[in-house]
């Protein structure tokens, strides 16, 4: 009776560790939380924080006030000289690629600082610059307060941790916010063309 | 406090103490020290516990733990769970995860695990190590190689040192068993001739698997 009894428990066990593995990972599709976030908002896109906002010409700003256009927003730190300079050409590709609904008020790019004790209004203004920014459709701010910093890395999913080097390392992606102020997609870098065909998805170009 | 009892008592502080922010906070600073400090850490808890259980529920356990099969189909499953990069990341930083792992890694890992060691036959002790040795390789590999970072919360180099940890655990792991078959006490070829059902030669068999210090 032992042997049966335990097979008995071990195929029990097999089948609700099974169960569990495909609740843990979305039906086996995200093993790492990265690709989770972006699974999550695909199937219950999330709201963005109304989080003040302070912009490279030291205009105060809200997030919930950037609503009725498609707002691109993509997580920076100035002093950074690896990634960002990645996501700064992305925007700056983008900013080019996507003229036609930027010039019909249809999409903006947002730049968002992580490091706002460091990204004065100064800096932002010569990120833009250095990333050569055609036009007043991308904004670069820093979170006005620390809570807000909190709220919007929690709810975008940004994670930064210091890398040791006096910089950091975080999840870099584009986020696609749509004119409800919903973030409905989560892209890689390095291929605005996703990023652009998300946008004819939704029927935006 | 009884002697069984003395060492699951400390096993029990020791868990409190991981959980408690600094002890916590310094395991979870990197991937490898989660890895290969705090989830063994607490594994050994739940090892020390299942020592500790009373004779009879171990006994009315057995009856459904045959050889100590049970036991680790339950004990891979947990343990595979907690190597899901995914978990790793959210048990740093979500505090209901967190209580999962502090919770499931001792109960469902170390505990099935004392329990069904002392009941199983070399053949499954003989699976359990090769398949363990061959998840490390395979995930030090992974580690190793991937491009990007698997964990948010964690950085490249770690992952990649991880890596390297978890192959070279792996190879050391691999080491000490082919030394033991080579030069330890345990003879296979002393039993080759013995009917299966012998259950002096298996018992016997067991002991030697089991290190000569152990009691």
């Amino acid at each position: 009776m032992p042997a049966l009894r335990t097979s008995l428990a071990s195929v029990a066990l097999v089948l609700a560790g099974a169960w569990l593995f495909a609740g843990a990972t979305d039906g086996f599709q995200a093993f790492t939380s990265e690709a989770a976030r972006r699974i999550a908002v695909r199937d219950r896109p999330a709201m963005v924080p109304p989080v003040a906002l302070e912009t490279q010409s030291g205009e105060r700003i809200n997030l919930a006030e950037l609503r009725g256009k498609w707002v691109l927003v993509d997580f920076i730190y100035t002093g950074c000289r690896t990634l960002c300079l990645s996501l700064g050409s992305d925007f700056a590709r983008l900013e080019e690629e996507l003229a036609g609904p930027i010039a019909r008020g249809r999409v903006r790019l947002l730049s968002i600082s992580f490091d706002p004790s460091r990204d004065s209004p100064r800096e932002l203004a010569a990120y833009l610059e250095r990333s050569r920014r055609r036009g007043a459709a991308w904004l670069a701010a820093r979170p006005a307060d620390a809570a807000g910093l909190v709220e919007l890395e929690r709810r975008f999913g940004v994670t930064v941790v210091p890398d040791g080097l006096g910089g950091y390392v975080h999840n870099t992606a584009i986020h696609v916010v749509d004119p409800q102020g919903r973030i409905v997609d989560i892209l890689d870098l390095g291929a605005p063309e996703t990023v652009k065909q998300s946008l004819r998805r939704h029927g935006v170009t | 406090m009884t002697p069984p009892g003395r060492p699951a008592a400390i096993a029990a502080v020791l868990l409190v103490a991981s959980a408690l922010p600094p002890l916590r906070h310094a395991l979870e600073a990197s991937m490898t020290a989660q890895m290969l400090v705090q989830l063994p850490l607490l594994a050994g808890v739940g090892f020390v516990f299942g020592r500790a259980i009373p004779v009879r529920m171990a006994a009315s356990l057995a009856a459904w733990n045959h050889r100590g099969v049970t036991g680790f189909v339950l004990a891979s499953l947990a343990s595979a769970y907690w190597m899901l990069p995914r978990l790793l990341d959210a048990s740093v930083s979500e505090p209901g995860i967190a209580a999962a792992k502090f919770v499931s890694v001792p109960l469902l890992v170390g505990l099935p695990l004392a329990l069904s060691w002392p009941r199983s036959s070399f053949v499954v002790r003989g699976v359990l190590m090769l398949e363990s040795i061959a998840s490390l390789f395979r995930l030090g590999w992974l580690y190793l190689i991937s491009p990007v970072r698997l964990c948010n919360n964690y950085l490249l180099d770690d992952q990649q040192r991880l890596g390297q940890m978890l192959i070279a655990i792996g190879a050391l792991l691999f080491l000490w068993i082919a030394a033991r078959l080579l030069w330890g006490r345990f003879d296979p070829t002393r039993y080759a001739g013995e009917a299966p059902a012998d259950r002096r030669g298996a018992a016997s068999l067991l002991a030697t698997i089991n290190s000569p210090g152990r009691r």
